[in-house]
């Protein structure tokens, strides 16, 4: 099978003597659209950092799209974009002129790199500003800029740290949209992420790095699967003062209006309404509690974030 | 509704070092011309000044040196030390700057080799530096009539210097981790050895064991070297400066490649 990115044995020693990455293998499919999950400092920024050249390396290798980063440095290059957490462009350069030395940068003429350039900035929304400097640009203009300059040459692996931070809802959504579309035009998107419900939405695959170690590696789906308890918040027709008795299940009553039931795997949820039509409890509407990403995630992670 | 990626796949688009090269000096270029104001006329305002004070007022007063007036003595050496200040400037200033505001990653995360990264910093550079060398030798042919002795030692000088001090300012910006580690080279290093290197005396004129120390100093070759294109009078020989210019040049190349391939600076 090839890959679209392939890490082998991939170590990190700061000069202060902190192992960033302790050997960590990974390797993400072709047309994926994948999610690179973990705490701060947990090693995401730093093995990121090691595939766009930011960071050296101790040991280990790394391949994009089959090309070797060390070997194929020039093909590696070429097959990569890039999307930072921080605003890394030229806050003096106009937005079109920082997308056109982009392109420049991977080898794009001018003339070829403009009807391209056209094509984000409009698909984007930033058409209108591609003569203002990048710095006039709001919070949100910018990061769709660090977007577009990442594509202008047509990268196969797209990978994104934190695409979406500091981002209002409603672009954030926009942001979706249009990652899941160029993932389903054939690129192979990894994604950084705080926001666990957007890796769940988005994202097949997942990893979990923790203290600069793989500690999961698994299909969204069969990760999810794995946990073991689900708290459901069921929202009540009318206020009730006491917390009803059902064998098998922890309820906790929230406040007189909202019952949280903990159903551990393999239980029925219909046991449930049977218990509370007997109490005469209604139920008017039911979500869970937290992200069920998150809730994993907490409980790999648990203790190391403090 | 058009489609999220643009429709055209990748395409080999030639040499894209050559591609990327261009993009970059065009980036410097701009850089410097845009701030105009900063880069192109304070050398030309100090440069008017060292010709009317030194040139007319007390140039008067010392009569002549190396068998011309004192006038057109010191502007080949002032014409120097504005390519010699000019150079270095543009490259360290700019490059920390990239490096300052992060966009020095933009170069980082694409295909570009070391070489094309340095060799379009140093363009950048060497473009200024002639720029601002033109400027003033225009303003000089206000004071003073130059003549060129020369033309093969002018021009191979003049890019040879303007190389030279943008592969220095390269290194600077590279170790620079402040706006003031970019300033104190020039200050505290290149403006007394420019002032030291002959630009408006000959070593003649030093006691012998000063004359002797003055021979270390690299802005004298560059300084004599140039003085002999425009008047055909030099302190030194004109093969020890080639000899003494070309060698620095590689050096100070090898070293910029070195720490470029070696991250010093920009990656961790």
């Amino acid at each position: 099978m090839s890959y679209a990115l392939e890490i082998n044995g991939l170590k990190k020693t700061y000069d202060n003597g902190f192992y960033a990455l302790k050997g960590i293998d990974l390797t993400v499919e072709k047309g994926d659209f994948f999610a690179l999950l973990g705490p701060n400092g947990a090693g995401k920024s730093t093995t990121i950092g090691i595939l766009c050249s930011l960071v050296n390396k101790s040991s280990g290798s790394v391949k994009v799209m089959g090309y070797d980063i060390d070997q194929d440095f020039g093909m590696a290059k070429r097959h990569l974009g890039v999307v930072p957490q921080e605003f890394n462009f030229n806050q003096f350069e106009k937005t079109q002129n920082i997308l056109i030395n982009t392109a420049g940068y991977h080898g794009i003429p001018r003339a070829d790199a403009t009807p391209r350039i056209e094509h984000y900035l409009k698909r984007l929304g930033l058409w209108d500003k591609r003569d203002n400097p990048s710095r006039a640009l709001s919070g949100g203009m910018k990061r769709r800029l660090l977007i577009a300059r990442a594509l202008v040459h047509q990268p196969e692996l797209l990978i994104l740290d934190e695409p979406t931070a500091g981002v209002d809802i409603e672009l954030r959504r926009g942001m979706w949209d249009f990652l899941t579309e160029i993932n389903n035009q054939g690129t192979t998107i990894i994604l950084t992420t705080h926001y666990l419900e957007e890796a769940e939405a988005l994202c097949r695959n997942v990893s979990i790095i923790n203290h600069g170690e793989i500690i999961a590696k698994s299909s969204t789906r069969d990760l999810l699967s794995t946990l073991n308890t689900v708290t459901f918040v069921c929202d009540l027709a009318s206020p009730i003062t006491s917390v009803p008795t059902i064998e098998g299940y922890e309820c906790v009553l929230a406040d007189s209006m909202t019952l949280e039931v903990e159903v551990d795997k393999g239980q029925s949820l219909n046991e449930v309404f049977v218990s509370l039509s007997a109490h005469d409890v209604s139920v008017v509407s039911m979500r869970t509690k937290t992200n069920r990403l998150e809730e994993l995630f907490v409980t790999m992670t648990s203790g190391d974030t403090q | 509704m058009s489609l999220a990626n643009y429709e055209e796949k990748a395409t080999d688009f030639g040499n894209p070092n050559w591609v990327a090269y261009q993009t970059i000096v065009r980036t410097e270029v701009r850089r410097f011309t845009r701030i105009w104001v900063q880069t192109m006329i304070p050398p030309a305002i100090t440069m008017t000044l060292y010709f009317i004070i030194f040139g007319s007022l007390i140039g008067r007063r010392i009569g002549e040196m190396g068998g011309f007036d004192y006038m057109a003595y010191i502007v080949p050496g002032l014409i120097m030390m504005s390519v010699i200040t000019n150079s270095y400037a543009n490259v360290s200033s700019s490059f920390f700057g990239s490096k300052f505001g992060r966009f020095i990653e933009e170069m980082l995360v694409s295909p570009l080799s070391n070489q094309t990264i340095l060799l379009g910093y140093v363009t950048g550079g060497v473009v200024r530096a002639v720029f601002v060398g033109v400027i003033v030798t225009i303003l000089s042919m206000f004071f003073t009539q130059l003549a060129i002795h020369n033309i093969f030692a002018v021009v191979s000088i003049t890019l040879l210097t303007a190389v030279l001090f943008s592969l220095l300012g390269f290194i600077n910006g590279v170790y620079a981790k402040r706006f003031d580690d970019v300033s104190i080279v020039p200050t505290f290093v290149l403006t007394p050895l420019t002032y030291l290197g002959g630009v408006f005396f000959s070593i003649e004129l030093l006691p012998d064991f000063w004359a002797g120390v003055a021979q270390l100093n690299p802005i004298l070759y560059v300084v004599n070297a140039f003085r002999y294109g425009i008047l055909g009078v030099s302190d030194i020989s004109l093969g020890w400066a080639y000899g003494i210019l070309l060698s620095m040049t590689v050096v100070a190349y090898v070293i910029a490649v070195r720490l470029l391939a070696n991250g010093a600076g920009v990656r961790s």
